[in-house]
């Protein structure tokens, strides 16, 4: 125990004198929570519509100010064609033309029925994909309205119809930062956890102060606690004033406990620190541990349903992300604060964690020889 | 008593292709309270030996000892009682001078006021810069810091490997002043190093090439094995001079040694006349030639020519 109190004291001396790692540990997650929540917006706004009439009637006119006053669209292009509507795709002028055939209002009038054609850039299928609903959905609407104007509802509808009518659940406001603030402030944890602690052994390593080490009767295991607790306590700081941050810019307050993302945080960060030293007892540069941990860190960060959700994955992938520890955090983290889940929720989350943190630590310890063959 | 025991330790490094035999058999012991010397080129399997004895490495076959412990089953026992000075500086250099000593006290559960007395000499002299980072030192006080932190736990077997690569010519000299007082309280030293001057400075030397032992002595019983006659000659026209005595059948070899030839005959009968009969041959000017006594140097080139 003494030996193990004089090698942290050691370790925090060597960290709190290196302004660099102190200023990368705060600046770091403070640029990357003040910046990526409010430009990684999945929300599609401003898709450059073109519109090809051929009616120029008051209906068409009155579809198109619909389609534009939903706040969505732009009205970038009007042409006489198709052909010249789809020739400013081709230039990236619109993402999307809605044609609207000549006789477009006599038809609707007189016989009831009249069809439009949406032509979609798909190159981003993101943005083609909401813009097309989104444009499917006005026009729905617009047809409503147009019912609802003619036809006098008889009391009984001939035809049952089905309305559906939803409210959104934990997120009611379908605020995208709730959702991804906790998130990135996880993604974030894990860079700091996986490659820190693996570095700062391989420093070791590269200035030869490791072989004074293990010559000396340090025990293998007070060596990777002496570098586990140091990094483990600087990684909950950044949470901590992750959290802070989120709480004080974004105004997010989880609805559970902040102890039970504690609690799991800190088993998280065991799992994620053991994952660093498995790196650092195969690396022998801090360029190698770096390359793979950046690598391994991106899928992690990838694959963990940060950015894509994990049930629209194929089966293989949904496979992969039930052994990836991020992909759990990022759930509990959610889970926590939206749902205001309690430890109780988390039970498999939790157990999946430990088993991560035996895993990789029990590798690392195994692999850490004192000396060579 | 023998504080270092090492019988025929091999040890060779594979890569995919190719496999280099770093020790090829290697035998020697050291006596308690020995300054040890193992002398030789780089690239002789110095630091290989080294990390065996030190217990970092893994020998592929045979036996080593230290203070009567196997480096392979008690190694336990050996990190407790050895002191290890790595060949390249390998402390802490973002600790001050105090931090890196105070450190290594602790890791082996010991303080500096216990064995203060072992390390005071030396440091005393790095004592002015204790608050400076052990980086910012010049390379002869890190020398001694680096000596300083091995011995602070009091071991009774030093190993230093190349301890003075690198440093002045000034903190060379007072650096195995420091290895003669530390032999003086008992603690027996095991030095490498690359410089042959070095090797008349310890009790006994181990002459290494290529991974062999190529004779293992004191330096006056090494340069008593050597038995040929040898004589230093110099002219102005010195590299003429070095080819017509190679080509002379009585001359066994022949190199340059600071402002000198070495050249060693065949045997003792006419090597003045024959030298003088190249200079009259030749016609070196400013020609001068005299028999000396063998140094370490000159046996390591006999011995390795054989």
């Amino acid at each position: 125990m003494r030996v193990l109190k004089f090698l942290l004291q050691k370790e925090l001396r060597q960290i709190f004198r290196d302004p660099s790692i102190l200023k990368i540990l705060f600046i770091m997650p403070m640029v990357q929570l003040l910046i990526l929540p409010l430009a990684a917006d999945f929300e599609i706004k401003n898709i450059n519509l073109g519109v090809v009439d051929h009616d120029h009637s008051e209906y068409s006119r009155k579809l198109v100010t619909k389609i534009i006053s939903s706040g969505y669209f732009r009205l970038k292009d009007y042409s006489p064609s198709f052909r010249e509507g789809l020739h400013s795709i081709e230039l990236d002028k619109t993402d999307l033309i809605l044609e609207i055939p000549a006789h477009f209002e006599r038809d609707l009038v007189k016989e009831n029925q009249s069809t439009l054609l949406v032509a979609v850039n798909a190159i981003n299928g993101i943005k083609a994909g909401l813009g097309g609903a989104y444009i499917q959905g006005i026009i729905q609407d617009y047809n409503q309205g147009i019912r609802a104007q003619w036809i006098q509802q008889p009391r009984l509808l001939p035809q049952p119809t089905i309305e559906v009518s939803f409210s959104d659940w934990f997120n009611p406001n379908m605020n995208y930062r709730v959702f991804m603030v906790p998130g990135i402030l996880v993604m974030l944890i894990t860079i700091i956890g996986s490659s820190f602690a693996s570095n700062n052994i391989i420093r070791e390593k590269e200035m030869g102060t490791i072989e004074q080490i293990n010559v000396s009767p340090i025990k293998k295991s007070q060596f990777i606690l002496g570098k586990l607790i140091p990094f483990w306590l600087l990684a909950l700081a950044v949470l901590t004033f992750g959290l802070l941050l989120a709480r004080i810019v974004y105004g997010i307050v989880p609805l559970g406990h902040y102890i039970t993302i504690y609690i799991f945080a800190s088993i998280y960060l065991l799992a994620i620190l053991g994952l660093g030293l498995l790196l650092s007892t195969y690396a022998q540069t801090q360029q190698q541990s770096m390359l793979v941990s950046f690598f391994i860190t991106m899928i992690f960060n990838l694959l963990s349903g940060l950015f894509t959700p994990i049930e629209s994955m194929p089966e293989w992938a949904q496979v992969i992300t039930r052994l990836n520890p991020v992909s759990y955090f990022i759930e509990v983290m959610r889970m926590v604060v939206l749902k205001g889940s309690g430890l109780a929720d988390i039970k498999t989350h939790i157990l999946a964690m430990l088993g991560f943190a035996v895993f990789f630590n029990g590798w690392a310890i195994l692999n850490y020889r004192k000396r060579s063959g | 008593m023998q504080s270092i025991v090492v019988e025929n330790i091999i040890k060779t490094y594979r890569t995919k292709k190719t496999a280099v035999d770093a020790l090829k058999g290697i035998s020697f012991s050291v006596d308690k309270g020995e300054i040890f010397g193992i002398i030789g080129p780089d690239g002789a399997g110095k630091t290989s030996l080294f990390r065996i004895l030190t217990t970092l490495l893994l020998a592929d076959s045979g036996k080593a000892f230290v203070d009567g412990f196997d480096v392979v089953k008690d190694y336990t026992a050996i990190r407790n009682r050895v002191g290890y000075m790595p060949g390249k500086f390998s402390l802490y250099q973002d600790l001050s001078v105090q931090e890196n000593l105070s450190f290594f006290a602790t890791i082996f559960n010991t303080t500096i006021e216990k064995n203060y007395d072992l390390i005071k000499d030396i440091y005393i002299q790095i004592e002015p810069f204790k608050d400076r980072r052990a980086g910012q030192l010049s390379g002869g006080m890190k020398q001694k810091l680096a000596l300083c932190c091995a011995l602070i736990h009091k071991p009774s077997v030093l190993f230093l490997d190349e301890p003075t690569t690198g440093v002045d010519a000034v903190s060379r000299k007072e650096f195995w002043e420091m290895l003669h007082r530390l032999k003086l309280q008992g603690i027996t030293i095991l030095v490498s190093t690359p410089y042959m001057d070095e090797a008349g400075l310890c009790d006994k030397v181990a002459l290494i090439q290529k991974g062999k032992i190529l004779s293992v002595n004191s330096p006056e019983g090494i340069a008593a094995d050597f038995t040929k006659p040898l004589w230093a000659v110099r002219a102005v026209e010195m590299f003429p001079l070095m080819k017509a005595i190679k080509q002379d059948p009585m001359v066994e070899s022949c190199y340059p040694f600071g402002q000198f030839h070495h050249v060693v005959f065949k045997s003792a009968e006419n090597a003045k006349e024959k030298l003088e009969q190249i200079q009259k041959n030749g016609k070196y000017t400013q020609f001068e030639a005299h028999a000396i006594k063998p140094n370490i140097e000159d046996c390591f080139m006999a011995l390795m020519q054989e």
